[in-house]
């Protein structure tokens, strides 16, 4: 090796070109992959579509589509268009934005805490949702608030009303720490089960009902859960994407990261802000879809490396990819024609997935 | 400048140092020092902002360090922590990357100018070959080498250094020595460094301040105060201080704790003062 010490001053300028090349390289990559994603997700929306009890053929698809759109395409039978636009196409719609979501969010919770099981479960949000859920059955509030079943406006408020109880509870003279977040959010996660199984036990009726929302479904979904869950979705997703850098450099820990100038507490706030938007959004519309949040974020940070701006893109179109066939296959898999829930699909394929991860060795030098 | 007035710091009710009053001028070399548990670590996190003081206040450049916005302060003021940990698998050079966060716009891209601090800050600590490696898979001297490259791209005025070259072996922890003495000489960067190798200190530093029993028991030129009484009274071991034939600089050599000779008896007396 040349002498160190001597160049310690300014000897030739470092080669610029050379790693804006690499760093060009590295663009391309993510643009490619980008590329491929979108357009398996467009791709995914047609073809998702035209699976179900009644096969459906993709020109008639893009038949109806077009047809929506208003470009002249060939009439559709009005049954057809029906069972296209308005029941299968938005389920499939929603299961991307609630995939996309909840990817999303667990990105956020895995940056934030450093912890490979940091998931909308291990801080409550999910089970505060539920909750939210359970209450409203338990108390046979029905009917329609600005044309909507009441009960994700519950899962909605119990989301926050939980992560505002861990935040306080994890607050520790005026600073959040991270270890006492997750101890937190177990704690308030065990009260909240403890207390749905109170309301299950107390009123039989409502079991069914409690039972099929915990599992997650996306049965019976249309364009107004679409509606309801968007404007959560869109400004959950411009917050996390809003601080990718600071994610990345919360990597460093608390202290360094206060060194590099990020304002810890308020960006470690506004980032559980936005991952509670989305996940609330997404336990509203859907009931509680695990493992994507879980799963997702560890598979894109394989492939594509560690940075955040990149992993929140990626992680987002593959957590929208995943769900949309998850949810296809929750629709086709049983034989007598009735529908699974879509978390349990997701829990099958993610548990023994999530076991592979943490055992393979690319991944345990992460945590 | 850093203006350091009536300043008491501690944890919870413990107090670990009370009522210090120093100004460190632009373009200082200063040493920390002090045995274990005397509060140097705590006086570095003070001054950066991390731990507020019980009372007293720090003022940098004129303005009261709590009230500058953070991104703000670290545009001024970098710090080199004693060892770290990263958890993600970032490039090495992605990470020195990241002291440009303060001089960047949120949602501005990479300028050839970030890029060119950050390449020139790892030839400095000679880590320019690591630029590709994962920051998880380099030895712990190459890790802190990274880090230090770190604080050098955010192109700080004041650079606080809190056991940096501890981990590191004789020659890496000269190399870095001279780059701070470098930029020191050449650009003004003002160098505060909490430490415990002594002979580290006498070579590189201008000034130095003892810390002890929570408070400052020694401050001033190198020359001055390191001496066999001073570092006796602050280590509580017998130490000699001699004077280099060829830098004419000072250095300790310390002696067993028993005795075993008259000359070192006298010098423990001395020490026991």
């Amino acid at each position: 090796m040349k002498n160190p010490t001597i160049s310690a001053g300014a000897a030739s300028p470092p080669d610029l070109d050379a790693v804006k090349g690499q760093r060009r390289a590295g663009t391309r990559a993510f643009s490619a992959a980008l590329l491929v994603l979108g357009l398996g997700v467009l791709v995914s929306l047609v073809l998702a579509t035209g699976i179900g009890r009644l096969d459906i053929r993709w020109e008639t698809i893009a038949f109806v589509l077009l047809g929506k759109l208003g470009i002249a395409a060939p009439p559709v039978d009005r049954t057809t268009e029906v069972v296209v636009w308005g029941i299968r196409l938005s389920r499939v719609v929603l299961s991307g934005l609630v995939g996309a979501s909840l990817a999303t969010a667990g990105v956020v919770f895995q940056g934030l805490l450093l912890n490979p099981l940091a998931d909308p479960f291990t801080l409550g949000v999910s089970t505060g949702a539920a909750f939210g859920v359970a209450l409203l059955v338990m108390l046979g509030v029905g009917g329609s608030f600005l044309g909507l079943s009441p009960l994700p406006l519950g899962a909605l408020a119990g989301a926050l009303a939980a992560m505002v109880v861990v935040l306080v509870l994890s607050r520790e003279s005026g600073s959040i720490r991270k270890e006492t977040l997750i101890l937190a959010g177990i704690v308030v996660s065990t009260f909240l089960s403890a207390l749905i199984s109170l309301i299950k036990s107390l009123d039989e009726e409502s079991l069914s009902a409690i039972v099929f929302w915990i599992m997650g479904s996306f049965s019976g979904r249309g364009w107004i859960h679409v509606g309801f869950l968007l404007p959560y979705a869109v400004l959950g997703l411009i917050m996390a994407f809003a601080y990718h850098r600071e994610l990345d450099i919360l990597a460093l820990g608390e202290e360094q990261s206060h060194h590099l100038g990020v304002a810890v507490s308020k960006v470690r706030l506004n980032l559980l802000l936005g991952a509670s938007l989305l996940t609330a959004g997404a336990v509203s519309v859907s009931g509680v879809i695990g493992f994507v949040g879980l799963v997702v974020p560890h598979l894109v940070r394989v492939l594509a490396g560690p940075s955040h701006g990149r992993l929140l893109v990626l992680s987002a179109f593959t957590g929208a990819l995943i769900l949309i066939w998850a949810d296809v296959a929750s629709r086709v898999l049983l034989a007598s024609g009735q529908e699974l829930p879509v978390g349990v699909v997701t829990a099958l394929l993610g548990g023994p997935f999530f076991f592979y991860l943490l055992k393979s060795r690319r991944t345990r030098g992460m945590w | 400048m850093i203006q350091v007035e009536a300043l008491s710091l501690g944890y919870g009710e413990r107090l670990v140092l009370q009522d210090l009053n120093f100004a460190v001028a632009a373009g200082e070399f200063v040493g920390i020092l002090g045995p274990n548990g005397s509060g140097k670590s705590t006086l570095i996190h003070a001054l950066s902002g991390l731990i507020a003081p019980k009372s007293g206040r720090i003022v940098i450049k004129e303005r009261h360090l709590e009230t500058i916005a953070s991104r703000l302060r670290a545009q001024i003021l970098a710090v080199v922590p004693q060892a770290s940990e990263v958890r993600f698998p970032f490039t090495c050079l992605e990470v020195v990357l990241m002291g440009r966060y303060p001089h960047r716009q949120r949602w501005g891209s990479l300028t050839d100018d970030d890029l060119l601090w950050a390449l020139r800050s790892m030839r400095r600590t000679t880590t320019e070959h690591l630029q590709e490696r994962p920051v998880t898979e380099v030895s712990g001297g190459e890790h802190q080498r990274v880090v230090i490259a770190r604080a050098l791209a955010q192109d700080p005025e004041f650079l606080l250094l809190d056991e940096a070259t501890s981990s590191l072996d004789v020659r890496k922890k000269l190399e870095i020595f001279e780059i701070l003495k470098f930029l020191n000489a050449t650009k003004g960067l003002t160098v505060l460094c909490a430490m415990h190798d002594l002979n580290l200190a006498a070579l590189y530093c201008d000034r130095l301040m003892f810390l002890k029993d929570g408070g400052i028991i020694q401050d001033g030129p190198t020359e001055k105060v390191f001496s066999p009484e001073v570092l006796a009274q602050v280590y509580q071991a017998p130490m000699e201080v001699l004077r280099h034939p060829g830098h004419r600089r000072p250095y300790a050599v310390m002696l067993p704790l028993a005795p075993a000779s008259r000359e070192e008896e006298e010098i423990l007396k001395a020490a026991r003062g």
